[in-house]
């Protein structure tokens, strides 16, 4: 039983890793992009209109197309997101709440209705929406994982998508870490004037790291409906977790590596009244809000022992324009 | 030996700041980008649903005005979203990123809810609404106090706080619908009272949406004289510009800040009281809507001005029911309007730059000599 408990903890925490990594990058260049929500909606949905189109175009599914056709159109939809939060808060200086909420209203609807009226759009004779054989591609794991045991079931039962998601998360960590490019989208975070001043293009950063953000976090959008709820798309399925996401942010300080644990343990905590025997419909309620208990005590924290590194980064949520001082 | 004359490199255009521009000209910019979210709109209607434009328009003016009912319905949805705008007003101006307006109603509406369930029988209907009434407002109050003590002590995040305690509302609400749910254990409290009537607001002139409408006009005035003849609303803009020409002035920016929370919560509580008393009767985790967040975009797109206020709920308000009359009558998913809402949304934020910032554009070389 724990085994499963863990198994599922990480697929719960899969879609939180994915949207706390892209959100992670976005705020380390200073914006607090609120539209994660509304972005990992259309990632997801985009991915799920692309299946869909394959699945209804052709007789039997190619398993390497009916994987990369939902993938470039989950990345196609996210990445416009992201184009379209930069435009409006880097080259326009809009305040980043109002715009990411914006994006967050338009992002959700813009999945629930085309989840909602996909059918009824295209005129197909499906009756709903469930792509299972695109989510069967997607599932294939590592063939030798059902022979190993518990151990298997741990470390080698997962999708690609779910290692994919450590992988970009370890690699986004050495990013900010060991690389030059880190330590200019890092220094645009903190005092954007000073990194212009030094020579960093900061708009051009701006741009590239939002829209890489929005990116990895659509694709916890399309993990969610492909793997998680095996291609069956059903409005607000994918529910608060887009929130939780910036959630998982503050919980990391702002590191992805901390978030690989941290989005395990929110699984964990999404999932674990399934697990507490003779729980009462309302303390399986009080349960699932202690994710953002656990966060709003770390932000209290953070922000009592005042520790430069753990800090968010100093402009965050400003915008900035070179001729003001 | 001369050198060569070093040639700048000079880019096609660059940004300046705008001195402010006079009102008609900002307006004029603004009906254009409303314009131009109307066009886009209308296109992208007419792709989905191959209505020829004119009949988009025409379906959505009958979908939000074509009947007294449906005005009566637009004018409620106008109160409820501007209250909830009116509330977060103080907290941007400060600059206090409140984007837990959400939370803060629902919990104004779940004390409500849970007065009328509790105490019907105990109180007299006039005593039982004034009891809702201040249980609202204390609890939203409470709500808004919380991230703003932390922010006032030890600068803490407050958009990040505020956000969280929406979800810590949200999972509350759940609770007591498990709690008091009819029939036990479905989830849902359904309509309470629903034959005493006893804390509903009464109808008056007919219109159960009347007292609701009045109660916003009046604190929209309201607000309006605080924030701009008051003591307290000086203190708040002055906090708003910049905290430390507050502080050198002699305004205590901590006190201003809980003091400005705790009018903003308190606000989101009677939005919360009307969602509850006044319209709903009952109450869920979708009691509020996304009206928490729609309302932080009302507020800012009007600069905080509680008369433009009424203008931009107005419109977003008549587009959403306009939408919802299109995606009934082609049986599309109601989402279709948070579609439109945001298109709108987009065109308005977008042209605020072109009236804080103009754009220059390189001149050419003989003209400058």
């Amino acid at each position: 039983m724990i085994v499963s408990f863990i198994q599922r903890a990480v697929m719960q925490g899969i879609p939180l890793l994915y949207g706390s990594t892209g959100e992670i990058i976005t705020e380390k260049g200073g914006h607090l992009n609120l539209g994660i929500p509304g972005i990992m909606y259309v990632g997801a949905i985009s991915g799920v209109i692309g299946a869909f189109f394959y699945e209804q175009s052709v007789e039997t599914v190619n398993p390497i197309l009916a994987v990369m056709i939902p993938l470039l159109s989950s990345v196609l939809g996210s990445f416009i997101m992201g184009l379209i939060y930069c435009v409006l808060t880097v080259t326009l200086h809009s305040n980043q709440n109002v715009t990411g909420l914006a994006m967050t209203t338009f992002g959700v609807g813009f999945g629930n209705f085309f989840g909602g009226s996909l059918i009824k759009l295209t005129n197909s004779d499906t009756p709903s929406i469930a792509l299972v054989e695109t989510s069967r591609c997607f599932k294939t794991a590592l063939p030798f994982a059902d022979k190993l045991g518990a151990i298997g079931e741990l470390f080698f039962s997962y999708s690609f998508l779910a290692y994919s998601a450590i992988i970009i998360a370890i690699l986004v960590t050495l990013f900010f870490n060991k690389t030059r490019a880190g330590l200019h989208l890092r220094a645009i975070g903190e005092n954007p004037a000073t990194a212009d001043a030094a020579g960093i293009n900061v708009n051009r950063y701006k741009y590239v790291s939002t829209c890489i953000g929005s990116i990895i976090a659509g694709l916890g959008g399309l993990y969610y409906v492909m793997d998680y709820a095996d291609g069956i798309w059903s409005n607000n399925g994918f529910g608060d977790r887009g929130w939780l996401a910036i959630a998982l942010v503050i919980f990391a300080v702002w590191r992805p590596n901390f978030s690989i644990i941290g989005s395990i343990l929110f699984g964990g905590l999404l999932i674990a009244y399934n697990y507490i025997p003779n729980l009462s419909f309302e303390q399986v309620e009080l349960i699932k809000m202690t994710p953002y208990v656990v966060t709003i005590l770390v932000l209290i924290i953070i922000s009592m022992r005042q520790k430069k590194e753990n800090q968010p980064p100093a402009s965050l949520g400003l915008s900035y324009f070179r001729e003001e001082r | 030996m001369s050198k060569p004359a070093v040639k700048n490199h000079e880019p096609l255009f660059h940004v300046v700041k705008r001195p402010a521009i006079p009102t008609w000209q900002s307006l004029l910019i603004r009906a254009g980008a409303i314009l131009a979210a109307l066009i886009v709109a209308g296109l992208v209607t007419f792709f989905l649903t191959g209505l020829n434009p004119i009949d988009v328009y025409s379906t959505m003016i009958d979908g939000a005005i074509g009947t007294e009912k449906r005005i009566w319905n637009l004018l409620q949805g106008i109160a409820l979203l501007l209250c909830v705008s009116l509330a977060v007003t103080p907290a941007f101006k400060m600059k206090f990123w409140n984007i837990g307006a959400e939370g803060q109603a629902l919990m104004g509406g779940l004390a409500a809810a849970l007065c009328m369930i509790l105490l019907s029988d105990k109180l007299s209907p006039a005593l039982l609404i004034l009891v809702m009434f201040i249980t609202s407002v204390v609890s939203g109050a409470v709500w808004a106090l919380i991230p703003a003590i932390f922010k006032a002590k030890w600068n803490t995040n407050e958009t990040l706080f505020t956000l969280m305690m929406n979800y810590i509302a949200i999972q509350i609400v759940s609770c007591f619908s498990f709690k008091y749910s009819v029939p036990k254990g479905s989830g849902s409290i359904g309509i309470i009272n629903s034959i005493s009537k006893a804390g509903w607001f009464p109808s008056v002139f007919d219109q159960k949406y009347f007292l609701n409408i009045l109660i916003v006009v009046i604190l929209t005035v309201l607000l309006y004289v605080y924030l701009k003849h008051s003591k307290h609303g000086y203190e708040i803009a002055v906090v708003g510009e910049s905290e430390n020409t507050a502080k050198y002035i002699g305004i205590n920016v901590k006190k201003v800040i809980i003091r400005t929370m705790i009018l903003s919560g308190a606000l989101c509580g009677i939005a919360g009281l009307l969602m509850v008393a006044g319209t709903d009767h009952t109450i869920a985790t979708d009691t509020v809507g996304g009206r928490g967040f729609t309302a932080i975009m009302v507020s800012w797109l009007a600069k905080f001005n509680p008369i433009m206020m009424f203008l931009t709920s107005f419109l977003l308000v008549f587009f959403e029911k306009g939408a919802i009359a299109i995606s009934s009558e082609f049986d599309l998913n109601n989402s279709f309007s948070d579609i439109i809402t945001g298109i709108i949304i987009f065109f308005i934020i977008g042209s605020e730059f072109f009236i804080n910032y103009s754009i220059k554009f390189r001149e050419k070389e003989e003209k400058r000599k």
